[in-house]
């Protein structure tokens, strides 16, 4: 669609940009003014340049959290867009059980997420969840407060019960906007079923699971809530990511200049996935010819 | 397609998958069901002695119930806010150009994606600072940071999707903007106002980080009454499932009307 030039238009972008401001502008500009500062309390400030974020590139804490925070992320990339394309391409395509499959993939996305934890928490348990009972009725030493790699397995599985849907839905919306004469073509030209998946299934897709990667990839880095009920970061630290710590640092032991520091760095970052996110929609935006 | 792949095939790893996602929510609803002493006690796939007594607990201590009621006049307020400013900004962006519109617009993403933990000490002391810590507002202008861009992006998407000469049309027919954005405008796009007020109702209320640190006793929200049920008689299992199961409703009760959106609101309007 051709847009006309009209600078008026801001007015009526103007609310948007007052609230954003008020609430992402003003809570920043104070972050900003941490990560430079120290402080004695009394609220007496010194100017501490750079040091804060020397200090923090520097600590192995924050390398640690972020090396667990990598390592959690490219696992649940691992496993949910496959599973989620492969669970996509079993969904039935239309009529009654489509929409009963839509129905129930979805309610696990619209539980609160500290009830996700707290389901999970509960099904783990040895004395009292279903999972955690089995796998020791099996013979499983299984627990996932004191052992890390338990605690790991269930943090990813619980990642996995949560959002596998969401990359199987955006998938599946993809796959709903291939013609069927797609179909017939290759089944004239007697194509396989991997070659049907390989050249016009997935090409068709990848926009889509673009764009449902990067949702994931975010989602997963900044986790806070599901893994702090479960395992409050423990056993350790085994499972403190980046949020947890940055709360733990900044809540908790009140240090405001690194956990500043830190807070800008790991907006960096952000910002730096937003962009080629923002990238992939506009290219698919002007594609689509709209 | 079905066909190709077999349908038993298909629905064996339909069932499998679903089944995958339902069992802990099972699980959860068991225990709501059951007595302490049951879950404790003995170990079974249903509820031997069925009891609502933890609902009760929870539906007549208002350390509880105020609770769901505090979650939920933020996320209503957060809802209205949303729409009110995202709807004249999301037509401006779908229909017009203007200097700065592109920055404009990744600006408001990067917010969607920042990280709540971020946030969430400035927070305390801006809203703390402006007499505002404790109250519903605060949490409700607080999840703008993450529900407006959203609400902007999922309309602009349902927007882009109305054909531009209706707006020409009504224009040369001498309709007001406001007029013809009440009266046409708002009717045409109905569908996207109602699966961007669900998203925003779902982010605010899904949300713990950002609406626990704001908040003390008067708003304190049901996602943080939750996670204080250890109590000095250990864990109030069977109250604290019965509480998750209450909080998973409202989703479970409207998520009929938006199954077709769900992909498209979760992408941001875009799919």
């Amino acid at each position: 669609m051709n847009k006309t030039v009209n600078q008026k238009a801001w007015f009526l972008v103007l609310p948007v940009l007052i609230l954003v401001a008020f609430s992402a502008v003003i809570p920043l500009m104070t972050v900003v003014n941490y990560s430079v500062q120290d402080t004695f309390g009394n609220n007496q400030f010194f100017w501490a340049g750079l040091e804060w974020f020397d200090e923090m590139l520097h600590s192995e804490r924050m390398w640690d959290a972020l090396g667990r925070q990598l390592l959690f992320s490219g696992i649940i990339l691992a496993i949910e867009v496959p599973l989620g394309i492969f669970i996509a391409l079993n969904m039935p395509k239309r009529g009654f059980w489509a929409s009963f499959c839509l129905v129930l993939m979805s309610l696990p996305l619209l539980i609160p997420w500290n009830v996700v934890g707290t389901i999970w928490q509960i099904f783990g348990r040895v004395d009292i969840g279903l999972l955690g009972y089995t796998l020791d009725k099996i013979g499983i030493s299984y627990n996932y407060t004191q052992d890390i790699f338990a605690a790991w397995v269930t943090v990813i599985v619980m990642d996995v019960w949560h959002w596998t849907s969401l990359v199987a839905l955006l998938a599946y919306a993809g796959l709903q906007s291939i013609p069927d004469a797609y179909y017939q073509a290759a089944k004239i030209d007697q194509a396989s079923r991997w070659a049907v998946f390989r050249y016009i299934e997935l090409p068709k897709m990848a926009g889509v699971l673009m764009i449902a990667i990067l949702l994931r990839f975010m989602d997963s880095f900044m986790i806070y809530t599901e893994p702090f009920v479960v395992t409050g970061g423990g056993p350790g630290n085994a499972t403190t990511f980046l949020s947890i710590d940055l709360v733990k640092m900044a809540i908790g032991q009140f240090d405001l200049g690194p956990a500043a520091a830190f807070s800008l760095m790991y907006f960096l970052v952000i910002m730096l996935i937003s962009w080629v996110f923002y990238t992939v929609m506009t290219t698919m935006d002007k594609r689509d010819g709209v | 397609m079905n066909k190709r792949l077999g349908i038993n095939g298909s629905t064996f790893v339909m069932g499998l998958y679903l089944l995958f996602l339902l069992l802990p929510i099972y699980w959860l609803l068991n225990m709501s069901l059951k007595t302490n002493q049951e879950i404790l006690g003995s170990f079974s796939l249903w509820p031997q002695d069925l009891t609502f007594a933890n609902y009760v607990v929870i539906l007549t201590d208002a350390s509880w119930y105020m609770g769901y009621v505090n979650s939920l006049i933020y996320v209503v307020m957060n809802t209205v806010i949303s729409l009110a400013v995202a709807l004249p900004a999301a037509y401006a962006f779908s229909r017009y150009s203007f200097m700065g519109d592109k920055h404009l617009f990744f600006w408001l993403l990067t917010n969607r994606m920042a990280p709540p933990a971020v946030f969430a000490l400035p927070f305390f002391q801006l809203y703390s600072s402006v007499g505002l810590f404790d109250t519903h507002i605060a949490v409700a202008l607080a999840h703008c940071l993450f529900n407006v861009p959203l609400a902007v992006w999922i309309l602009e998407g349902f927007m882009r999707g109305v054909p531009k000469e209706i707006d020409e049309t009504a224009y040369i027919d001498g309709y007001s903007f406001p007029r013809f954005f009440i009266r046409i405008f708002t009717p045409l796009i109905a569908s996207g106002i109602g699966v961007a007020a669900f998203f925003c109702f779902m982010f605010s209320w899904v949300e713990l980080l950002l609406s626990r640190t704001l908040t003390a006793v008067d708003a304190k929200p049901i996602a943080a009454t939750m996670t204080r049920t250890v109590s000095a008689s250990g864990m109030d299992w069977g109250v604290l499932a019965a509480a998750g199961i209450l909080t998973i409703v409202p989703g479970a009760l409207v998520i009929y009307f938006v199954r077709n959106y769900i992909a498209k609101g979760f992408a941001l309007g875009r799919v």
